[in-house]
């Protein structure tokens, strides 16, 4: 019998509107297996079965009463700890914030909260978003379920795990240079990042506030798409958020790959990719030609330099977003001999190494002097990027890479930070571009038994082509075989 | 010549202006903008600079820093873009402040101002739009950020739009300066964009001062702290005299930042500027540039009131006021407000005659009245009623001043006012002549007297035919029947 805490958000939010099941059994369920598998995984830093609790009943109550429910009721999920919620502890894995309770929720919080979604609590993640293993947690490290001895990426980590754990059938996890679409992948889960605007940032801890933007990570493509439509849409407090209907994306699932044109990025799509990476990848691609996709390579010329850019630009932001951090207002305070110090010393002890790193190379270069020859050289640069998109979107509806250039890496196995970066060089060009990015398992590697993702990269603002795609290719394909942390032991 | 005495030396000023905009809500959040109250009572997320707020623009603060660059004959920036300051100070909750940079909303204007008569052109460099911070008290120990026992943070002006006006260093003394700042202060007030009050910090005035031989560039010197329009006089004053006898001594000025201190009279240095600080400015990436639309710029062109200056030099060129009178009536916009209505409303009175009235009567009891010239409470029909009946005869001029100062207190109309307390002047010579010659046979002796050629009892007949008349003799037809009864 399938238990509650395997069905996807879409069935769940179905059974509970036909009254098959009530909301508080769902909730039950989801943190029956929350605590059920913690011990191994360490999703969360923080949980919230009461609050959940009390969510369900409530949704209990408006079933029963009849009213209206929205396309979530009764839905548990998960949020990434860097996304704002009221009166609920949001630390951005960082010491500094570790008694941070917010005095207000973020949109996206606030918009699943009134689709009906559960919240069953908040997620592991590098500190504030910086890291693509969650190992800088200032917490705990988040073990892949599929292989404990490994990390399930990041800096989404905790979200991704959480849902190739069965904790929660889906989660929102937020994406700078990949953060959603690579733990997604090592975990063997769908990952989508938002076309930048799409998506309103208002509540989320910012990182890099030019690249940052949150999008949902669930168990199958339909899923990304009822929970993208949750969260979509225009923000009057977020000045960079677009404006302009959300499309149905659920409704746009079926169309299919047929007569799609699809380029496959010639520059991540060979070396620096693990083999083993490379053959699912190819076999995915080959999937798509017999859906009746046009398949052919295409040429980025500047992709090569994405990470390169990417950290010139993100801690440049990054170094000013973290100045807030001072003890003076919330978060940790050290006192010292006179204010100066007091700062000085709450940022020593409340950032943690990589933290402190990126501050470093972002007021770097931001100094005068290097300003032009760093920051604004990358900005230009990004520009060139975002061209080499549009240049290949004149010739392709969608483009195609594999997520991540390995499988999970073992906990521990990676120390050199500038390895690490190299982590996320699938899917950092797509965020500089600010183009809209979806990794959708392809398959287990031949070598480690890991899941492989294949990213669809769409223009921006077409989720809609991307999500149909990646549906179509999900459906070929089949899904992964559950994680052997799937079935109790 | 003596050979340490420097040549004649040249002063150079530049001032840098920020004015707190007076719109409802703060710059970036919904919070509203006022001055003092309680500590942290108008503070949110937000403005308090809390994880994952954003900022989203007032609009408004928009539009009145595109008419403050406008009335500053700038140019329009067709795209301006909000950058970020970094530096580290507890009263800003961000520990950035979000100005900008090298894309300001205006740029290249000029500020016509005058003194004595003469005329001068000060250029400005650029007006840009920013945030304000909070306060800081430091209590304890030495008082400052560094020797306090501690520090208490009031974020209610934190995030207050602010506009800062940087002039050319193209003022020559310190009159100039002052002229510049009263100008520019009353162009603000003109415009309705500010509260202007210098007491309050609602606009803070720094300077940079230099002094040199001609062709020859001096040390810049930074002069912050003065909190009105005279210490701001006062205070260049002191500073061109010191660095003047620096340079005539042999001596060289320090390139510093000085604190004026109004009760000692004198600036004190607070810091050398060794390096310039490093803000590491870059595009804030949380908001979008302001790309004004042609339409909207045309209609706020459209709405832009007169400037000061521009009515003055009107007042003189059509209406024929001298130029203090002139100089008076423009000094707020509601006194010249007041005066155009009451001149349009007047049947009687001309011009020189409500002027008068403006300046002379209406501003010492405008005197008493807080706020009194910028807000002043009567309206221009009710003045031009009060001049109206001086002018026809029907009130002297000091029963005039008793029913302004009513209709001041009440708001009531003069004549409502004249007609209840029975306040009148009698014109007739009929109904004076009784009076008269009531005064004359009870005062023969005098009668005599003056009819002999002594004119020294007139005023006291006089005196004596006001008492019978109950003051309400008009005092010209009262003399005139005196001299005619005499004769
Ligand atoms: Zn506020």
């Amino acid at each position: 019998m399938t238990e509650l805490w395997e069905r996807t958000a879409a069935d769940l939010a179905s059974l509970v509107a036909s009254k098959q099941v009530s909301a508080a059994e769902v909730a039950e369920s989801c943190i029956a297996r929350t605590n059920e598998v913690e011990g191994d995984v360490l999703s969360y830093l923080t949980l919230t079965p009461e609050a959940a609790r009390a969510k369900a009943a409530g949704v209990d109550a408006a079933v029963a009463a009849g009213e209206p429910l929205g396309p979530l009721a009764g839905v548990p999920m998960a949020l990434k700890d860097i996304i704002c919620t009221e009166g609920i502890r949001s630390t951005a894995a960082s010491k500094i914030l570790d008694t941070y309770i917010p005095p207000y929720s973020a949109t996206v919080a606030q918009r699943l909260y009134d689709a009906g979604g559960v919240l069953l609590g908040k997620t592991n993640l590098d500190e504030f978003a910086m890291g693509s293993s969650t190992e800088n947690s200032a917490y705990q490290v988040t073990r892949n379920p599929w292989d404990l001895s490994k990390v399930p990426g990041g800096s989404s980590g905790g979200s991704a795990a959480a849902v190739a754990a069965g904790q929660a059938p889906f989660s929102i996890g937020t994406d700078t240079g990949g953060s959603i679409r690579q733990p997604a992948a090592l975990c063997g889960v769908v990952g989508l990042k938002p076309t930048y605007g799409l998506v309103p940032r208002y509540g989320l801890i910012a990182f890099a506030s030019s690249l940052d933007q949150a999008g949902p990570i669930t168990r199958d493509v339909r899923d990304a798409a009822l929970v993208l439509g949750a969260i979509a849409g225009l923000d009057p407090k977020d000045s960079t958020s677009l404006p302009g209907p959300v499309p149905d994306y659920m409704g746009a699932l079926d169309k299919g790959v047929e007569g799609l044109k699809i380029g496959v990025v010639k520059e991540i799509s060979g070396e620096g990719v693990n083999p083993a990476v490379q053959t699912r990848f190819r076999e995915a691609v080959q999937i798509l030609e017999k859906l009746g996709a046009q398949v052919g390579e295409v040429s980025l010329p500047t992709f090569g330099y994405g990470i390169d850019i990417y950290y010139l630009i993100a801690p440049a932001e990054a170094s000013s977003n973290l100045a807030r951090f001072d003890g003076v207002r919330y978060g940790l305070r050290i006192d010292g001999a006179d204010v100066e110090n007091m700062n000085r010393n709450s940022r020593a002890a409340g950032f943690g190494p990589e933290v402190k790193r990126r501050i470093m190379l972002g007021t770097y270069s931001l100094s005068s002097g290097y300003y032009d020859a760093y920051y604004l050289k990358a900005q230009k640069a990004r520009t060139l990027i975002a061209r080499d998109f549009a240049r290949a979107y004149e010739q392709f509806d969608l483009l195609v890479s594999p997520s991540a250039p390995t499988t999970a890496f073992g906990i521990g196995e990676i120390t050199d930070p500038l390895t690490m970066y190299l982590s996320d060089i699938c899917t950092v060009p797509s965020s500089l571009a600010g183009a809209a990015a979806i990794s959708v398992p392809a398959g287990l590697s031949a070598d480690d038994g890991l899941p492989v993702g294949i990213q669809f990269m769409a223009k921006p603002l077409d989720e809609t082509t991307m999500l149909s795609a990646a549906y179509a290719f999900e459906q070929e394909l089949g899904l992964l075989p559950k994680p052997p942390l799937w079935s109790p032991s | 010549m003596n050979p340490t005495e420097a040549p004649d030396l040249v002063t150079t000023i530049g001032l840098e202006v920020h004015v707190e905009l007076k719109t409802n809500t703060k710059m970036f959040c919904g919070c509203p903008v006022g001055f003092g109250g309680e500590p942290n009572s108008r503070v949110c997320p937000v403005c308090l600079g809390h994880p994952g707020t954003l900022p989203t623009m007032n609009e408004k603060a928009v539009e009145y820093t595109t008419k403050i660059a406008m009335a500053l004959g700038c140019d329009i920036a067709p795209r301006s873009v909000f950058h970020r300051k970094n530096y580290f100070y507890p009263d800003m909750p961000k520990n950035y402040q979000i100005s900008q940079y090298d894309l300001p909303v205006g740029e290249r204007g000029s500020l016509e101002v005058e003194v004595d008569g003469e005329f001068y052109t000060v250029g400005i460099t650029r007006a840009h739009l920013e945030e304000d911070t909070g306060k800081s008290l430091h209590i304890g120990g030495g008082g400052r950020i560094h020797d306090a026992d501690y520090s208490l943070e009031d974020f209610n002006r934190a995030g207050t739009p602010l506009v800062e006006i940087v002039s050319e260093p193209d003022i020559t003394s310190p009159a100039v300066a002052r002229a510049y700042a009263t100008e520019l202060r009353s162009i603000l007030e003109y415009l309705g964009v500010s509260d202007v009050r210098m007491e309050e910090g609602s606009m803070r005035v720094d300077a940079n001062i230099s002094v040199a031989p001609p062709g020859e560039r001096g040390k810049k010197v930074e002069v912050k702290n003065m909190n009105s329009l005279r210490s701001v006089f006062r205070a260049l004053e002191y500073e061109e005299k010191r660095q003047r006898e620096v340079l005539r001594s042999g001596g060289s000025v320090t390139q510093s930042t000085r604190h004026w201190d109004e009760k000692a009279g004198r600036t004190q240095e607070l810091r050398t500027k060794e390096e310039a600080f490093d803000y590491r400015y870059f595009p804030e990436p949380d908001l979008v540039p302001l790309e004004p639309a042609v339409e909207w710029l045309r209609q706020l062109r459209e709405e832009q009131p007169e400037l000061p200056i521009e009515r003055a030099k009107r007042y003189q060129r059509d209406l024929g006021l001298s130029s203090y009178d002139a100089g008076v009536l423009r000094s707020t916009k509601a006194l010249g407000d007041l005066f155009e209505q009451a001149l349009a409303a007047a049947k009687k009175a001309d011009a020189k005659q409500v002027s008068n009235w403006v300046t002379n009567d209406l501003m010492s009891l405008l005197a008493a009245v807080p706020e009194g010239t910028k807000n002043p409470p009567l309206t221009g029909s009710n003045l031009a009623e009060l001049v109206d009946m001086v002018a026809g005869g029907d009130l002297s001029k000091s029963q005039a001043q008793q029913v302004l100062q009513k209709t001041l207190e009440t708001g009531r109309r003069p004549r409502e006012i004249a007609d209840e307390s029975g306040i009148k002047q009698v014109s007739d010579e009929g109904a004076l002549e009784a009076a008269i010659d009531a005064v004359l046979a009870a005062n023969p002796d005098v009668a005599e007297r003056l009819r002999s050629g002594d004119n020294k009892p007139f005023g006291f007949l006089m005196g004596e035919v006001m008492k019978a008349t109950k003051g309400q003799g008009n005092p010209k037809v009262v003399s005139g029947l005196i001299r005619k009864k005499i004769s």
